[in-house]
């Protein structure tokens, strides 16, 4: 049996004497004696080496992609090898969340360089330590925008469905009416938006680039909505920032975004990071932890968990969110990631993924079969037709090693990121020709 | 010493080389999409970097560096096998909607962490998809209100919570659209029956209770306590922060409960990574089994697939949770096993009984009783005579390395 205990068996005894106890049994003699157990109904426990050959079994059965093509959620960009060194750190990995300053000084300043890079890539002037992931940020940016007399919210039909699901379940479970628009050609159908648009409307929900890859008209919707009185929610992709106009220049309230891109693994989908900014009027709204800049008793820098007041600990039921743990480390990750690739680093990964996907787009639409679903402007993930029944096409990818896009009833949502090469892009048109 | 922020390690134009040049055409996208406005991110070489991150490294206390007394919410080793495993390529390079059969060793992860975790709790089912204790209590607290939606039980809106518990418990309730209704505890810190007698009734919705409960005591009345509210037709949730107390000894579902939250992060060593990731993973009864997360796993002939639960709540999350944290609890559960299991609660409990017993004579314990995993210190007689306050023992406690204990509302105890 593997165990972390400290104490041998002569020492527990010696402990058990000083209180005057004679086993460990007998602390438990509040315990109902009808529902005491004798022995739980699971395998015994085994050595280090036999669990590290049992896991790395059941590891062995996923079969690993060398070449991806599918995103919708969750993306396969290079991670820095200085990533994973830094989060490693047994102080970073093993520390308690912050709540005492003098010694966690390495984890909220680091918290606040996440905070103060993510308020770089939207634009927006506050932001939050984390929440669970991208699609939980968004559906408390519905509940941030509330107001008593504001109770509805408009969610694009555009945005990723997992997103969608997720903003469904937190609206519902609070009584809030989702409104869902209509689409026109992939992309938000503006006329059904402004028809949709009343006094009772809080806020409204858009991802841009959309779950089909489109690039939103974010600003009109901003100023649709604004003239309404509702505020603005924009869920996006932290990579397409770098390039595109961000949450300032489109003239959002909150900008929520799956922080995946920024230096986590795929991970069958977890952890992940909730990345959530928002306009300096919205702060105290803001679900979460907030560090914040002070000085101590000699006037040096320092940092501190801020605004607690918002906080479940402190204000219980009437808290703005009941969120406690976050994606602290995370977090760091994606810290890391930003300063080491830098403004220009992470400018080229946006423009590699981006233009790898229009090349790719391209090349597939010299097959028979292959067009584009619309024309409108995409990033890095686009829809197209497919010839054959298009689950039939992956699993003929999939035995030669290729994750191609997601299929979507008849049609593929293709994705590249920067690991995408050319050279690996025209092996996959190729493999596809053949395997038609 | 005077730690720089990473703006200010950085210099114009410096840069690491990380990714090459676009190799296939590079697309220009028309001038109205482009960003305009400067993206200011550090410009570091990457030693200034890894230097930074060593400094910070220093400012940070973690269970590696010492004692972490922490009460409420568990502090235990974070074993390296654990991270051994969960940094398997074949886990880390997996994307969350590969197809089925491609992944049926993430799927055997999440299939037997529930089955153990079950047996572990005395529960009929789990989810996973909650990332953390707060999203496991707002999971569960949804189980108990589509359950009694399904019965056209609409009347039940109250949660009650005691006065002692966390406050995640009455900020869930409050999200979940629940009323919270709050009782006193009694002289020995634990539920006050008449209390709850008076408090229940035909809008009771449920209790949400730790047990022990967060002053560290096990409540001796836990089977009249379910009973009661179960009688009134309510629900009963267990909070799973103090788990590592009893596992191995007593089970939530054997003690009335009929949904619980873990916290794998705490209980079951995964670790807390200053703050996250965490999992907090919602097992309940069979009666709640049909309203759990949407996707659930299961195992038949052909190995394993995911199903949709009959009358799900929906999604609380995407995907399927914090995965890899579930595989470091996989990791330790296989390698404590039965037997490990209860000796670690029970190791836990001794040194909080052997704790306490050493500090009795220089601090009023707040119960004088058998304590489980943590117990609650008065420092009430201190501050009236020596003007010491729980606040400076804790600081003081920083000064020999040691993470204060929780300070506890009133905050003149811990």
């Amino acid at each position: 049996m593997g165990s972390y205990v400290v104490n041998t068996k002569k020492q527990q005894q010696e402990m058990l004497e000083e209180l005057k106890m004679e086993t460990i049994d007998d602390l438990f003699i509040d315990v109902p004696k009808s529902v005491l157990l004798k022995e739980l109904n699971i395998p015994k426990g085994k050595s280090e080496l036999e669990v590290y050959n049992e896991l790395s079994e059941i590891a062995a059965k996923n079969t690993v992609f060398k070449h991806i093509f599918r995103g919708a959620g969750a993306y396969n960009h290079y991670i820095p090898s200085i990533v994973n060194a830094v989060v490693s750190k047994e102080e970073f990995l093993t520390a308690y969340t912050p709540y005492q300053p003098e010694i966690s000084q390495g984890i909220l300043q680091s918290i606040f360089e996440y905070q103060t890079q993510m308020c770089q890539l939207t634009g927006l002037d506050v932001a939050n330590a984390s929440v669970y992931d991208g699609a939980v940020a968004a559906a408390e940016a519905a509940l941030m925008v509330l107001e008593r007399r504001k109770s509805d919210i408009i969610v694009a039909k555009t945005v990723n469905p997992q997103v969608l699901a997720v903003i469904k379940t937190y609206c519902e479970s609070r009584d809030v009416n989702v409104i869902v628009l209509k689409n026109d050609d992939y992309a938000v159908d503006l006329k059904d938006l402004k028809e949709k648009l009343n006094e009772n409307i809080a806020g409204v929900i858009v991802q841009s680039p959309n779950y089909y890859g489109i690039i939103e008209d974010v600003k009109t919707i901003s100023d649709l909505t604004h003239n309404c009185g509702g505020k603005v929610i924009m869920h996006t992709n932290p990579i397409a920032l770098a390039l595109l106009k961000n949450g300032k220049e489109l003239d959002v309230d909150i900008c929520t975004a799956e922080g995946q891109p920024l230096g986590m693994p795929l991970s069958f989908g977890g952890p992940y990071l909730g990345i959530m900014t928002c306009k300096k009027e919205l702060m105290r709204k803001l679900p979460g932890r907030i560090v914040g800049q002070t000085v101590d008793t000699n006037n040096k820098r320092c940092f501190v968990l801020t605004l607690q007041a918002r906080e479940q600990h402190i204000r219980r039921e009437k808290a703005s969110s009941n969120i406690c743990s976050n994606q602290a480390l995370c977090a760091m990750r994606a810290s890391v990631y930003c300063a080491a690739l830098g403004p220009n680093g992470l400018r080229q990964v946006a423009i590699n993924s981006a233009s790898n996907a229009h090349y790719l787009a391209k090349q597939l639409a010299t097959i028979d079969g292959f067009n584009l679903k619309t024309d409108k402007e995409f990033f890095n993930e686009f829809l197209m037709t497919c010839p054959i029944d298009s689950k039939q096409l992956v699993n003929r990818l999939a035995d030669k090693g290729i994750l191609a896009g997601l299929p979507l009833e008849n049609d593929i949502l293709w994705c590249t990121t920067e690991t995408n090469s050319k050279k690996e892009i025209d092996k996959l048109v190729e493999t596809i020709k053949e395997v038609l | 010493m005077i730690m720089k922020l990473l703006f200010e390690l950085s210099s114009k134009d410096r840069r690491l080389d990380l990714i090459p040049p676009c190799d296939s055409e590079v697309y220009n996208f028309e001038e109205k999409l482009l960003r305009k406005e400067k993206l200011r991110l550090p410009e570091v070489s990457e030693v200034d970097l890894s230097r930074h991150y060593s400094k910070l490294a220093k400012e940070t206390h973690g269970v590696n560096d010492g004692f972490y007394p922490l009460g409420s919410c568990t502090m235990k080793y974070n074993p390296a096998i654990n991270e051994t495993i969960a940094a398997d390529k074949n886990f880390t390079n997996i994307h969350p909607l590969q197809p089925v059969e491609t992944v049926q060793g993430c799927l055997e992860v999440l299939y037997q962490a529930k089955k153990l975790l079950c047996e572990i709790t005395g529960m009929d089912d789990m989810s996973f998809q909650p990332a953390a204790g707060a999203h496991g209590e707002y999971a569960g607290l949804i189980l108990i209100k589509k359950y009694h939606q399904d019965r056209n039980d609409n009347k039940r809106v109250n949660i009650i919570v005691p006065d002692s518990a966390h406050g995640t418990n009455p900020a869930s309730a409050t999200m979940v659209g629940f009323k919270v209704v709050n009782i006193p505890s009694n002289e020995n810190g634990g539920v006050d029956i008449e209390k709850l007698k008076e408090a229940v009734g035909e809008d009771t919705a449920g209790l949400m209770l730790t047990n022990p409960n967060t002053l560290g005591l096990f409540d001796p009345n836990i089977l009249e306590i379910t009973k009661i509210v179960h009688d009134a037709g309510g629900l009963c949730y267990y909070d799973g922060a103090n788990l590592n107390a009893i596992m191995g000894k007593v089970r939530p579902g054997d003690m009335g409960f009929d949904c619980v939250h873990l916290n794998l992060h705490k209980t079951f060593s995964t670790p807390h990574g200053g703050g996250g990731p965490g999992s907090g993973p919602v097992g309940c009864k069979d009666i709640l089994k049909d309203f759990l997360p949407t996707l659930e796993v299961e195992k038949n002939k052909d190995g394993y697939s995911f199903y949709k639960p009959a009358k799900t709540m929906g999604q609380v999350r995407s995907f399927y949770g914090n995965f890899l944290v579930v595989v470091k609890a996989l990791t330790y559960i296989k390698t404590l096993g039965k037997e490990g299991i209860a000796e670690a609660s029970g190791n836990a409990v001794l040194n909080a009984n052997y704790l306490m017993n050493k500090l009795k004579d220089y601090y009023d314990v707040a119960y004088d009783l058998i304590c489980m995993h943590e117990f609650v210190l008065s420092l009430e007689k201190l501050k009236r005579e020596h003007a010491v306050s729980a606040m400076d023992i804790a600081k003081g406690c920083l000064d020999y390395g040691i993470h204060p204990p929780t300070m506890y509302f009133p905050t003149n105890c811990f």
